[in-house]
């Protein structure tokens, strides 16, 4: 329960954050969206066992699902590929959208 | 052939990515390997063809591991064709990227073999997560060919179109991986012979597999989420336009009828919903091509409309529909190469590719004239061109399975693309050229080339169609009953 109220609290803000104008603000939207996925990702095998899934002898009752943790694992480092990419692009180009709200100070 | 070989697919390329980006600023060595790299595969692409003619399923669980535990790589008709055509176009395109200059840039051979890498992954896999990290593997290198450029040369428009596709692409990613991820809950397996019917049998997963279906469909651009793709693509290279518009899109076509065929087992409770979808892509594509004022805009419009056509084959699941579908890929696939490649010759030789400043163009360039042509008349659905072909057994099949609505909007629609293509050629080609103006620049031969290899491909495609339609109707025998490539995969 606990994790469905927080994905589905952090897909609310990711959803806030990815309609701003700002760039900068999508790819923090981006960042929120993707702990989301993460998190159900992880509920999908079940969050009662919690094992470590390593070595030889493994209790099937305890013992963790460990096929989420390796999506998990695989996704975490393609959005953190994405989003420094996305702050790239977020710098390059002169007209920003942002320029409105930040003025000439930068 | 045995299906020891369908990992290499993956593996030669994305060694060859690695090596290539070594490579020094100005060296010519990265692009042979690209070259031999697209050539090696498209030749092992036929043997791929050869070895399912006749319906075999070619599998290789990667690593030995027992069935079902495996993440398997398999290849029936459907994947050999798809991978033909696709190293087919790389190769034409990357030609017309090293012409144009944007294949001389250093970055672009690696980024190129990466993402073939990634494609070849996504047409070959057979693991529902798999299919995710191949998708993911063909859009990260996408997004730097989407800007690339030589230093100090990169437009705004380029910046901007790159922010919309890599926020667009993201979040459909992030989406289909949730699918995934639910998927696994309700049916305990991500591997797609264990996945076999399960949407058919259990609400859960249907529910589950269908958010993966709808991410696709946002890929593939279909209505109401296809305002990305004509945003985006004009906003590149017309050399990067060409290639992403057949590999793109497809890859995501492609993947929509393979999980439907094999998830759903062809379920015929959700047609409808698909029919209605892909018949308003349809309309909806044609007539916003015709209000376009640029033409890569244009072709990006009619791109939507055509994926439409495409998967109305999906829509229908009969084997005729299903080889009409395909056969339609395969068809669009090299004509929309074509005609953003003869645009593109255009653009990087005239500077734009806006109609109302283009004038007299087919008097000074009567090959690109012809290429444009042909691909035009070929796209709107007119003997002797493969789109005639494409055209009339998917309407056949249309109004086989009862849908007559349908293919009279099939038919309107086309009527409409060939309207938006004369104006194009109205204006752009038959135009008298403008008085006083010398022509100070024409087309060189090496950028109109590929453009009319492709275009001599449809007119290939359209004589020959009796030999490509009995390969589409192997593969859609393989979607409509898929206990071959189930049976392989687990064994």
């Amino acid at each position: 329960m606990t994790l469905a109220i927080t994905v589905g609290v952090l897909v609310a803000g990711a959803v806030y954050l990815l309609t701003a104008r700002t760039f900068l603000r999508v790819v923090l939207g981006f960042v929120l969206l993707s702990h989301a996925a993460n998190l159900l990702l992880f509920s999908t095998g079940g969050i009662a066992r919690r094992g470590e899934p390593l070595g030889s002898e493994l209790d099937a009752a305890v013992t963790a699902d460990p096929l989420p943790q390796a999506f998990v694992l695989t996704a975490i480092v393609i959005a953190f590929a994405i989003t420094i990419y996305l702050l790239s692009l977020a710098i390059s180009g002169r007209h920003d959208e942002d320029e409105d709200e930040e003025g000439e100070d930068r | 052939m045995s299906g020891a070989i369908l990992p290499l697919f993956i593996a030669v390329p994305l060694i060859a990515a690695g090596i290539a980006a070594f490579a020094r600023e100005g060296r010519r060595w990265p692009l042979a390997l690209l070259f031999a790299t697209l050539a090696a595969q498209f030749v092992a692409s036929f043997g791929l063809i050869g070895g399912t003619r006749q319906g075999e399923v070619l599998v290789d669980g990667v690593g030995g591991w027992l069935p079902g535990i495996a993440i398997p790589f398999a290849a029936d008709m459907l994947s050999a064709l798809m991978l033909t055509f696709t190293s087919g176009l790389s190769l034409v395109c990357c030609w017309y990227a090293v012409s144009s200059g944007v294949g001389r840039i250093r970055l672009f051979a690696p980024l190129v073999l990466a993402m073939t890498a990634g494609v070849n992954g996504a047409l070959l896999t057979a693991d529902l997560f798999n299919l995710f990290v191949f998708i993911e593997v063909m859009l990260m290198p996408s997004y730097g060919l989407m800007i690339l450029a030589r230093r100090g040369r990169g437009t705004e428009r380029s910046v901007y179109g790159s922010r919309l596709y890599v926020s667009f692409n993201l979040f459909v990613s992030t989406l289909f991986l949730m699918a995934v991820g639910l998927v696994y809950a309700t049916a305990d397996t991500v591997n797609l012979g264990l996945l076999a019917g399960a949407a058919k049998e259990s609400g859960l997963v249907a529910a589950a597999a269908a958010i993966a279906l709808a991410a696709l469909g946002m890929k593939a651009a279909l209505l109401p989420t296809h305002a990305w793709l004509t945003q985006a693509y004009p906003s590149t290279s017309p050399a990067i336009t060409a290639l992403f518009s057949g590999l793109h899109t497809k890859v995501a076509v492609y993947a929509i009828y393979r999980l439907y065929a094999v998830i759903f087992d062809g379920d015929d409770r959700w047609l409808l919903v698909g029919l209605v979808i892909f018949g308003a892509t349809i309309a909806v594509g044609a007539m916003a091509t015709a209000g376009e004022r640029s033409m890569r805009s244009m072709l990006s419009f009619s791109m939507v409309s055509h994926i439409g056509y495409i998967l109305v084959g999906v829509g229908l699941f009969t084997i005729g529909g299903l080889a009409a579908g395909l056969f339609y890929l395969l068809h669009h696939m090299v004509v929309k190469a074509s005609q953003f490649l003869s645009v593109g010759a255009i653009e990087d030789t005239y500077g734009t590719d806006r109609i109302d400043r283009l004038r007299g163009i087919g008097r000074r360039e009567p090959l690109v004239a012809a290429t444009f042509a042909i691909a035009a008349l070929s796209l709107a659905g007119l003997p002797p061109f493969s789109g005639f072909v494409a055209k009339l057994v998917l309407v056949i099949a249309t109004i086989d399975a009862g849908y007559v609505v349908l293919a009279v909007v099939l038919i309107a629609a086309s009527l409409v693309t060939l309207l938006a293509m004369l104006r194009i050629w109205n204006a752009v080609f038959m135009s008298p050229v403008p008085e006083g103006e010398a022509p100070t620049r024409r087309i060189p031969w090496s950028l109109a080339a590929p453009g009319a290899v492709l275009a001599a491909v449809t007119i290939a495609l359209g004589l020959g169609a009796q030999l490509l339609i009995p390969l589409t109707e192997v593969a859609a025998e393989g979607l409509r009953d898929t206990s071959v490539y189930v049976t392989e995969v687990l064994r």
